[in-house]
């Protein structure tokens, strides 16, 4: 039987090529019809530190980055005693051997990346020399991988011939190391071109080309771990007439500047992680109380304080829930897949512009730099909402009645005070009870517009189901797959967290168990769950890395065990 | 807007300095609409949180936009109003506790950025409607709630601040002149880049300062305030320090320069070359 995916791990020092040859191997795969995933791991330092990269590649969608490894390729001694562990009964280490040699261990064998890459007369061509032979362990045709350098530096230079020669040449270096030292992992099943065009993308890079799409207009933020490389990308693109990108000198600026633009009438957003949402908690409350479109992107990282600013965690839910002292509950989305980035932001956009308030986007450390093949989005196909502009005369009462109402626009007519104290139907501040009861029911009575959101839900009519939310999904699919039909067990999964979809609210409150695994100590998701009615418990982890797919197996069964004995004893 | 609206119940104390200070913000808006032939509506007024913020509230006559927000964050939410549309007009009013303590961190960059809009500082060197606590600009020694045996800290001197920091136009007022008030306000929202007009706008309960500020010549006090006088160069840092630290309260255009662009102008002028990017060309890019 051919191997249906391949797991491979690239580790190394910062600076090694560790990363580019990861993403290359991804981007070669996908060129011709594998699917592959990029799970990233990155050093807390600028130059040099211990880092690596894995990447997947399967026949079919991939859903986590792999437990175990069928390759790793080590860039340094360290790397090897590190990470040689990782790879599976079977499997192969390939070592870089201008940096170290090891006594035969029966699993590795040492090649000289860069003497090889210096070979062909083309330094950068490493990458190259190691892809080569990866794609020689599984006997993957090297006409795959010409196929992919031609496509990818055919530039218009002058030198592209001799750039595309030296790759392939560094290719079937590598590919004679791998044959000469006589291992094999067996042969990767065929690629079979999906159906729709694909596009290789990163978490981070889907959630900017979801919020331009939906048409963001105005973009600040502040430098911060794992949400910089949203600004560094919006400063490039996000230009044109009408559009403002601008770096600010704190996430104070950035939420107050995006609710100032809010305001004024354009789509505005921030993304920022764990510190410096905290620092947006007041004027997130402000965004609420004076009905504001305004998307703000948490990309969590392990907290609390600096907390593991380089690691993934699922921990923000509770503060980005109820960020802001009073009565507050923010709209958030939280997208468990590099795919479901782009439509979160999208969505993250719309919500704010129906129903005029803060909308919350959370995504993690670990979707954030995943590289993932995803059908490429049609945008004549996406729905996108603006806000409803007040085209009346002066005298309006802009915070009139129940629900949301259209908004003025300076230079437009409708002249009201936006206001952050609590205020009377023009804006004015006010300390009348009735009218702080009728405008708090009036902006909780907003988030009913957002309950339309959709939902996965699979063996529906199972007692016991598995509900993870945000990047936890990938390895939880995974473990559902295998369980499914061994284990009384269903599935549902939505990114529409807060607030959830009615009849998803209404199906998980009729369950027996609903069990959550999620990145964080105190069980955040399952708790807000259990508030709304339903039986929740969660799986957790926080050791700043995703969940394995075969502990998260384990885990369940477990729960699932010690569930049906508690019933039996009842 | 307030005195036909029931619902809203607060009042500045009688003399409050705050009244004059509406008064000018008033006539400068009025003039603005008539001199410029644009709607009221092109005006948007970002309002901070003490006595003062409420002037938004009590503004009488044709109504601007206004956003009344948190405390101390008066300029990123001007800045962020005034980047989406650089058409607007953008005024922030807040007084010397929200702009100078809690928001202090903001305005060194709006400084940097030359940021086009006007602050209209009231100053009554007191925390108002808390009580009477100090703030950054009340003497040294000074009694109030918080300092029952005294002031600690030095006053901070704000035009000398502002000139440290490069705002391009820096003007002083007084709050019981509004008509002279209003021509500073004008000028400061001509000026095609971050201004101030920092006002001295006295607070009857907790810090009356009228006395000392116009003088009395029965009781031998010499006014702290001084008209500036024709004789000086506004586009001069040094005549600017040196007006500043001549003594008293000078009261006019302390400092002016047109040298640097404006964030809005810079913005357009580089994002002209740059060109559109749409979201089809961008989606491309990805395209295995």
């Amino acid at each position: 039987m051919k191997k249906l995916d391949l797991v491979v791990r690239f580790a190394g020092e910062g600076g090694q090529g560790v990363v580019t040859s990861a993403e290359g191997l991804a981007q070669a795969a996908t060129q011709v019809g594998y699917h592959a995933l990029t799970y990233a791991t990155f050093p807390s330092q600028i130059m040099g530190g211990p880092t690596w990269t894995q990447t997947r590649v399967s026949t079919t969608e991939v859903l986590s980055a792999g437990d175990e490894l069928d390759v790793l390729v080590a860039f340094n001694k360290e790397a090897y005693d590190s990470h040689a562990s990782a790879v599976r009964e079977g499997g192969v280490v390939v070592y870089n051997s201008e940096e170290f040699a090891i006594a035969d261990d029966l699993k590795s064998f040492g090649m000289p990346f860069d003497e090889l890459a210096k070979s062909t007369g083309n330094t950068r061509a490493a990458n190259m020399v190691v892809i080569g032979a990866i794609a020689f362990l599984v006997n993957m045709p090297q006409e795959y991988l010409e196929e992919f350098v031609t496509k990818r530096f055919t530039r218009g230079r002058t030198n592209d011939q001799q750039i595309i020669e030296s790759n392939i040449k560094a290719l079937s270096l590598g590919r004679d190391q791998a044959k000469n030292s006589g291992f094999n992992l067996g042969t990767l099943e065929d690629a079979k071109m999906p159906s729709v065009d694909q596009i290789l993308i990163k978490g981070n890079e889907a959630i900017c080309l979801g919020a331009v799409a939906a048409g963001l207009d105005f973009y600040i933020g502040y430098p911060i771990s794992p949400a910089t490389t949203v600004l560094v990308w919006m400063e490039s693109n996000l230009v044109g007439p009408g559009k403002f990108v601008y770096q600010v000198s704190s996430e104070i600026e950035a939420i107050t500047g995006i609710l100032g633009a809010g305001f004024a009438g354009k789509k505005a957003m921030t993304a920022t992680a764990g510190p410096g949402f905290s620092l947006m908690s007041e004027g997130l409350g402000l965004g609420w109380m004076a009905e504001i479109p305004v998307v703000v992107v948490d990309v969590q990282r392990g907290g609390p304080a600096t907390g593991l600013p380089t690691k993934t965690e699922q921990s923000d839910l509770f503060a980005c829930m109820h960020p802001a002292h009073g009565d507050v509950s923010l709209p958030i989305i939280a997208p468990g897949t590099v795919e479901e980035c782009f439509y979160a932001s999208v969505d993250a956009l719309n919500w704010a512009e129906r129903y005029q308030g803060p909308v919350i986007l959370m995504s993690e450390m670990a979707i954030a730099e995943r590289a993932q093949n995803i059908p490429k989005p049609d945008l004549s196909k996406l729905n996108v909402e603006s806000r409803k502009v007040y085209q009346g005369s002066n005298g309006y009462m802009r915070y009139e009645g129940p629900g949301v109402t259209p908004m003025p626009i300076p230079g437009g007519p409708g002249s009201y005070t936006a206001n952050g104290s609590e205020h009377d139907p023009i804006g004015d501040t006010t300390h009348l009870a009735e009218r702080h009861v009728q405008m708090t029911e009036r902006r909780f009575n907003k988030l009913n517009l957002l309950k339309d959101g959709h939902y996965e839900s699979d063996n529906t009519h199972e007692r016991i189901v598995i509900m993870p939310w945000g990047g936890s999904k990938g390895p939880s699919q995974e473990a559902y797959q295998e369980l499914r039909g061994k284990l009384p067990i269903g599935w549902y999964y939505t990114m529409y967290l807060n607030p959830l979809p009615t009849s998803l609210l209404e199906e998980l409150r009729q369950k027996e168990l609903v069990l959550v695994p999620e990145l964080n100590y105190q069980g955040q998701w399952s708790s807000i769950l259990r508030s709304q009615g339903v039986n929740a418990e969660s799986i957790t982890q926080y050791t700043g890395l995703p969940f394995k797919v075969s502990d998260l197996i384990a885990k369940i069964e477990n729960r699932i065990n010690s569930h049906t004995e508690r019933k039996a004893k009842a | 807007m307030s005195t036909k609206n029931p619902e809203y119940d607060f009042k500045w104390c009688p003399g409050c300095g705050d009244f004059g200070v509406r008064r000018a913000l008033e006539f400068a808006l009025a003039d603005r609409t008539v001199e410029k032939e644009t709607p009221v509506e092109n005006n948007v007024v970002v309002a901070g949180i003490g006595c003062s913020g409420n002037l938004t509230h009590l503004l009488e006559g044709p109504q601007p936009f206004s956003f009344h927000g948190i405390h101390g964050r008066t300029l990123p939410i001007a800045m962020g109003v005034k980047m989406a549309r650089p058409d607007l007009n953008v005024v922030i009013v807040a007084g010397d506790g929200d702009f100078l303590s809690i928001g202090m961190e903001h305005i060194a960059p709006q400084a940097a950025r030359n940021l086009n809009v006007t602050a209209v500082i009231m100053d009554n060197a007191v925390y108002g409607l808390t009580k009477g606590q100090s703030s950054p600009t009340t003497n040294l020694g000074e009694i109030t709630s918080s300092t029952p045996y005294g002031k600690m800290e030095s006053p901070l001197n704000p035009l000398d601040l502002y000139l440290t920091l490069g705002i391009s136009f820096i003007a002083s007022g007084y709050s019981s002149k509004p008509r002279d008030t209003a021509k500073l306000i004008t000028a400061a929202m001509d000026h095609p880049g971050f201004s101030i007009v920092h006002i001295q706008s006295p607070c009857t309960t907790y810090n009356d300062t009228y006395e000392i500020l116009k003088g009395n010549a029965k009781k031998g006090i010499q006014p702290l305030l001084w008209n500036i006088t024709e004789d000086h160069d506004p586009s001069s840092t040094d005549s600017a320090y040196n007006l500043i630290h001549s003594g008293g309260w000078p009261v006019g255009i302390i400092y002016q320069s047109s040298e640097r662009p404006s964030l809005d102008q810079q913005h357009e002028e580089i994002h002209k070359k740059v060109g559109e990017k749409t979201a089809r060309q961008l989606l491309d890019r990805y395209s295995l």
